[in-house]
């Protein structure tokens, strides 16, 4: 059975059909990516998946069941994990929080160990906070803990989002254009970070991305998406090679 | 220039020497301090007084006197100096070495017992600093409950970054109900008649009518949090605010609790250990709620909805049920504040409250139990201070939370964690 599964999703906005007869089939373990062109509705396609919309048309099947119409807290602790292309961390909150409060539905208590403060509470607290600095650890982001998220470089900040996704102990993970607004360098780190979250976990990883060398390098199987239709789907080299895609995405224009 | 820089750094120096001083003091030692101070007024305090010029003991710390008369000013600051501010600073200096051993030693057991322990010495402290006068009594008594009511107005408008206006409203239905309890089940009274149980009861019951105060204002907050949490945005402010002149006609209109005359004869079981320990109550168990990760949910959804409803946080609950738990306080509160008073009337809970309580919440900051406490207390000396003004009084409060608001946008301590463990923390010398 597959992972996650979508069958003929459409979505439209008012009138605009953002995503037309979208499938997709993620199978364990597998690192799919997900290119097209700026408003080819990529992340509306996240959305749709993630429950922050409801697609007009078409089934999600997250492990076989139908999570359609669900609500995205929902759908996370289901084991779908997201971050977000343009970082929505919480400004008031440091980096040990945010990465403590993805495990909210795994938290073990309830409203009468939250106003109490039982033993239990306690406990539940020490370990999830254990794990928490576990993850900071993977990621090189511990000696940063105590810091409030709006303190720290943008590097830092990304690496913070991805705890926090990873903190919730997805089975698939979503990534919204990690590297954007990275350097170089920052970028060579954080696909290391990505092959090492993928060994470590054995989670499927969902990529959308516009830096093709990156895709190219972490993806098994490619997705391109033009005005919220998929045009062609294959392994990397089978895109590169597609000459809708060259078309559509890389540019029409000879290079004299 | 020059000058400049030199004022500067004597003002450092006096920081740093100010500093040194007062560092080594752990609470317990501000502690011990004030029950010598408290002693201290109660041996020579009426013969200090007459020595100074002053009628009396000034009960609040002269601000009441303050504006009264003027002339006796001084005589006040010589007295707050002598009985309070010095005997504290040196006693709590000299006792440090002392003091620090002994929050030491009671911080080997269970934090449990050091905050009884601090917390028995504060309410002491209190009793007999407000034995001196009924007039300190009763200020105390309702100081405390504005503790209550802004501490809980901060868990919406602060931790959960919503605007609430319906505190007054939750605080009347709380009063009302625990009046109601009350009168009908423990005291014989012109509206309700016999007691129906034997008033003898009644004390022990107490905590069971500010319950049901409170249970019936988070019964008045549903009202409002069913429509009001479906989007985001200021919907809330506008039904919240519709909701509390709702209320306060509501009780106008109603006969039976009295309408505009108000409801008197509440029994007298609000005494000073009872309002003390239902504000610690309210501080320590609203305190653990915003420091559990259950309740840091709540500045997750303020800072950003999405994320937090994209890792597993359970938004609309989270926001319920704080509403919810905001308004069984604010009940609460208004429960105690009809059995201090003994007599409610409808129009205590208008715009007037409102703004008090609003001023107390953003004043003393956002985001904190610390803020709300200063806030509170602050305030509430400050409303003591200028009441000779009468109406007046409601351009200098204003006006303070103007510039407040100009220079520290988010209160005077905002964002501050209230960690027990650390207040009641020995402060060792540093040494290295």
């Amino acid at each position: 059975m597959p992972l996650l599964e979508v069958k003929n999703m459409s979505h439209d906005f008012g009138g605009l059909r953002a995503v037309s007869d979208y499938n997709l089939v993620i199978e364990p373990g597998q690192v799919r990516g997900l290119i097209g062109p700026n408003g080819a509705g990529k992340t509306t396609v996240f959305n749709l998946l993630t429950g922050v919309y409801r697609p007009t048309e078409g089934e999600i099947l997250l492990e076989g069941k139908n999570i359609v119409g669900l609500q995205p807290y929902q759908i996370a602790s289901m084991g779908l994990g997201r971050t977000f292309q343009e970082l929505r961390l919480w400004r008031h909150m440091t980096v040990l929080e945010h990465v403590k409060m993805a495990r909210y539905s795994k938290l073990g208590y309830g409203l009468i160990g939250a106003f109490l403060g039982t033993p239990k509470r306690h406990r539940k607290e020490a370990d999830n906070e254990s794990k928490a600095y576990a993850l900071l650890e993977m990621l090189g982001i511990l000696q940063l803990a105590d810091q409030v998220v709006t303190n720290l470089p943008y590097g830092a900040q990304r690496r913070v989002e991805m705890a926090r996704a990873l903190a919730m102990e997805p089975k698939i993970l979503f990534l919204d254009e990690p590297t954007a607004g990275m350097n170089p360098e920052e970028l060579i780190q954080m696909m290391k970070i990505i092959r090492e979250i993928k060994d470590r976990f054995g989670l499927a990883i969902f990529l959308i991305e516009h830096r093709l060398r990156m895709v190219m390098e972490l993806c098994e199987v490619i997705q391109t998406l033009v005005f919220g239709k998929v045009i062609a789907e294959g392994n990397p080299e089978q895109i590169q090679k597609n000459p809708k895609v060259i078309d559509a995405y890389l540019g029409t224009e000879t290079v004299e | 220039m020059a000058e400049n820089n030199g004022g500067g750094s004597v003002w450092v120096r006096t920081g740093q020497i100010l500093t040194a001083f007062f560092s080594p003091i752990p609470l317990l030692g501000w502690l011990s301090g004030a029950v010598f101070a408290i002693f201290l007024e109660h041996i020579i305090g009426n013969s200090l007084a007459v020595l100074l010029g002053l009628p009396k003991i000034p009960v609040l710390f002269g601000f009441v006197i303050a504006l009264k008369e003027p002339t006796l000013i001084p005589g006040a600051i010589a007295y707050v100096s002598l009985i309070f501010v010095i005997p504290i600073c040196i006693i709590g200096r000299l006792s440090s070495p002392v003091t620090n051993l002994v929050a030491e030693k009671l911080l080997k057991l269970p934090l449990f017992f050091s905050v009884v322990f601090h917390v028995g010495i504060l309410y002491g402290v209190l009793h007999f600093w407000s034995d001196i006068s009924p007039y300190r009594v009763l200020t105390l008594k309702l100081t405390l409950i504005a503790v209550m009511m802004t501490l809980s107005l901060n868990v919406i408008n602060g931790y959960m970054g919503e605007f609430s206006c319906s505190h007054p409203g939750f605080m009347a239905l709380g009063a009302y109900a625990a009046s109601v309890f009350s009168l009908v089940f423990f005291t014989k009274d012109r509206i309700f008649g016999e007691p129906l149980l034997s008033p003898v009861l009644g004390p022990f019951m107490f905590p069971l009518a500010l319950i049901f105060g409170g249970m019936v204002a988070a019964l008045g907050a549903m009202v409002i949090a069913i429509p009001s949490f479906r989007t985001r945005g200021d919907y809330l402010a506008i039904i919240s605010l519709a909701f509390m002149f709702i209320v306060k006609s509501m009780i106008e209109n109603l006969e039976v609790v009295g309408g505009p005359r108000g409801l008197s004869s509440q029994p007298n079981w609000a005494n000073l250990p009872t309002v003390f320990i239902w504000t610690v109550l309210c501080i320590w168990i609203i305190n653990n709620f915003v420091r559990s990760t259950l309740g840091k949910a709540l500045n997750a959804v303020r800072d950003d909805e999405m994320a937090a409803d994209a890792m597993t946080v359970n938004t609309r609950r989270t926001k319920m049920v704080a509403f919810l738990f905001a308004a069984f306080w604010a009940g609460v509160s208004g429960g105690l504040f009809a059995h201090v008073l003994r007599y409610v009337n409808p129009s205590t809970f208008g715009l007037q409250k409102l703004a008090e309580v609003l001023a107390m919440v953003y004043f003393g900051g956002l985001n904190s139990v610390y803020g709300s406490i200063v806030g509170a207390v602050s305030l509430s000396i400050l409303g003591e201070m200028l009441r000779p003004l009468e109406i007046y009084k409601w351009i200098f409060i204003p006006l303070l939370l103007i510039l407040v608001m100009i220079y520290r946008p988010t209160g005077l301590i905002a964002f501050k964690e209230f960690d027990v463990r650390s207040i009641v923390h020995p402060r060792k010398r540093d040494k290295e």
